[in-house]
């Protein structure tokens, strides 16, 4: 395999993560990694958490040191961009203007935040957070003294940027155009105590308000917020949070399937067999889900980028790994395993009062997945029984005394090389 | 400084320095020793940087606090009593020469 060349299309976690489990499964044709973000692979996690808060340093956020990429011959071209693919040649230009071939093409191009569709939303100190460098100007505006923080949508980021700079002393007011916190992503038994949460350390939660537009000073600096219904809000800086839209716009212009994110199928493999895309540009069945979704997460990028360099090397495995997520808003520690929207009963254990509860969620009698509120006991044997397959029922975890610590443990299927059997009978479960 | 060795399930060992204030988990991550997967980043969030410390170490550990503790109900392989986080063993001359195992899977 040695002629065997493979180009990897951004190099964040998720290209990252393909190409050291390329070189973990003994891949040894040439790896090209081209990213956009000058630094190189980074975490993005503490952006919003520990490095805003200036408890985490920038070199902890580097995946690997410099070192790394020629110990591993994994080729790093960072600063570069990819600007179009000619699949009939096999090659991609860069805008550097160097072209390169490939035998086998990943699309990891990530996502970028959704911009705020109203007037002024172009004014300086309306930010969005995605990459370090928004991380550093966001954290030089909030290491100063106190400032008027407004932050538009209730999301994991907007809430994170909101409980860290809220710690951080500073005058934060949320802005949500629903009526719960994470709507999309949350059971309302979490997300009320998230906003619970919020509101006792001093933030101002508006749901259900939207936005109508932003005014500037003389020199073009943001100063007020106008809701509907007229209401304005003095503000000093903005951070929008309103969701992220995948860069799909490469595979789009190369002809490839595209929906809300580039088509794959089970093997993360694209309409094209030779080009495959994962993370969160990706939108794949998920026997969890029933159907195509789109996943932003560390553990779907890392996950499903062992799946793509099993294909590469030969090893095809459809991708069936439990989905989870996490997410830390003061000295709350939020964890989700598996997928919990379309739920139809849940049960919660717990203490809400003392903020320790998980709430399990279930769909026919199924367990689908388990939110977690400081239970993180709950959370990791949640993710074993789902990766397993073993059924819990509502009945059980009614059950006075409940506790999950106390079931006998089931052995679980490593998600790295699923057997196939297990894929097949979980892909025409939940086909 | 202190060195520590992972030693892989297939009997392969891998020594390494590491500098505080870096943790048993950013060692390896550092020094890309294969089988710690770290998804949280060290948070103690998701139990994939499990490792076995050797049996016979004498070497001085911090106890295990209770989200460690309950962490590692989660771990894909078995817990044993000598199951940590490594991203919860902090890096310094007095665990100089800790040997830890490493899973056979960490998800
Ligand atoms: C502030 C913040 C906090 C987060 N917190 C958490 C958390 O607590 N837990 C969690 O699980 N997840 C969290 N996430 C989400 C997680 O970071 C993402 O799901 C994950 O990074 C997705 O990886 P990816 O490789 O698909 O995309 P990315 O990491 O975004 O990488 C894609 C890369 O490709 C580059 N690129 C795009 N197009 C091109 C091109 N044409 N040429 C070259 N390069 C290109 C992009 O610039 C980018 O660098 C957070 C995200 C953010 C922004
Ligand atoms: S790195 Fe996630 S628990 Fe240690």
């Amino acid at each position: 395999m040695a002629a065997h060349a493979v180009v990897v299309v951004g190099a964040g976690q998720a290209g990252f993560d393909t190409a050291c489990a390329l070189r973990s499964r003994g891949f040894r044709g040439r790896i090209t990694l081209i990213g956009d973000e000058p630094p190189g692979p980074s975490y993005r996690p503490p952006l919003s958490k520990g490095y805003l808060a200036g408890t985490v340093a920038a070199e902890e956020i580097a995946l690997r040191p410099p070192s790394f990429y020629t110990e591993q011959d994994i080729e790093l071209l960072p600063g570069d961009r990819v600007a179009s693919l000619d699949r009939e040649r096999r090659t991609v230009l860069l805008e550097s203007g160097l072209r390169l071939p490939y035998d086998n093409l990943v699309l990891a191009t990530g996502s970028r935040p959704r911009t705020l569709p109203v007037p002024g939303a172009s004014l300086t100190g309306v930010l969005s957070l995605r990459g370090l460098a928004d991380a550093e100007d966001l954290r030089l505006r909030l290491s100063g003294p106190p400032r008027r923080l407004v932050v538009v949508g209730a999301g994991f980021i907007g809430l994170e940027v909101a409980a860290t700079a809220r710690g951080l002393g500073h005058d934060v007011t949320v802005v949500e155009a629903q009526p719960r916190a994470l709507a999309r992503a949350l059971t309302p038994t979490v997300s009320d105590r998230i906003v619970a949460e919020h509101r006792e350390r001093g933030v101002r939660v508006l749901l259900g308000r939207e936005v109508t537009a932003l005014f500037g000073d003389a020199e073009g600096r943001v100063q007020v917020m106008e809701l509907d219904g007229g209401e304005r809000i003095a503000a000093d800086l903005i951070v929008v949070g309103v969701g992220v839209l995948p860069n799909i716009e490469l595979a789009l212009a190369a002809d490839l399937l595209v929906g809300d994110g580039v088509v794959v199928d089970a093997q993360l493999r694209t309409s094209d067999p030779d080009i495959f895309a994962l993370g969160d540009c990706a939108r794949f069945p998920s026997p969890h889900a029933g159907r195509h979704v789109r996943v932003e997460s560390v553990q779907n990028a890392s996950d499903q980028a062992k799946c793509v360099a099993a294909a590469i090397c030969g090893e095809p495995y459809a991708y069936t790994a439990v989905p989870w997520f996490w997410s830390e808003q003061y000295a709350l520690r939020l964890q989700i395993a598996g997928l919990t929207a379309g739920h139809d009963e849940t049960v919660t254990v717990g203490d809400l009062a003392d903020g320790k509860f998980s709430v399990f969620c279930f769909r026919g009698g199924r367990l689908t997945g388990v939110e977690s509120v400081n239970r993180p006991a709950d959370h990791g044997i949640a993710r074993r029984l789902l990766t397993a397959g073993t059924d819990l029922s509502p009945e059980t975890v009614r059950e006075p005394g409940f506790d999950l610590k106390r079931l006998p443990r089931t052995p679980t299927t490593p998600t790295a090389s699923p057997s196939r059997t297990t894929t097949q009978e979980r892909l025409s479960v939940h086909a | 400084m202190a060195k520590i060795t992972y030693k892989h399930p297939n009997g392969t060992v891998t020594i390494v320095d590491v500098q505080a204030p870096n943790t048993v988990m950013r060692g390896a991550k550092l020094n890309n020793v294969d089988g710690i997967e770290a998804q949280c980043g060290g948070s103690a969030q998701c139990g994939t940087c499990h490792v076995y410390v050797d049996e016979a170490n004498t070497l001085p550990l911090p106890e295990m606090d209770s989200v460690e503790d309950d962490v590692l109900y989660g771990t894909a392989c078995e817990r044993t009593e000598f199951s940590r986080l490594s991203c919860q063993l902090p890096v310094g001359d007095e665990i100089d020469g800790l040997l830890v195992h490493l899973p056979e899977a960490q998800s």
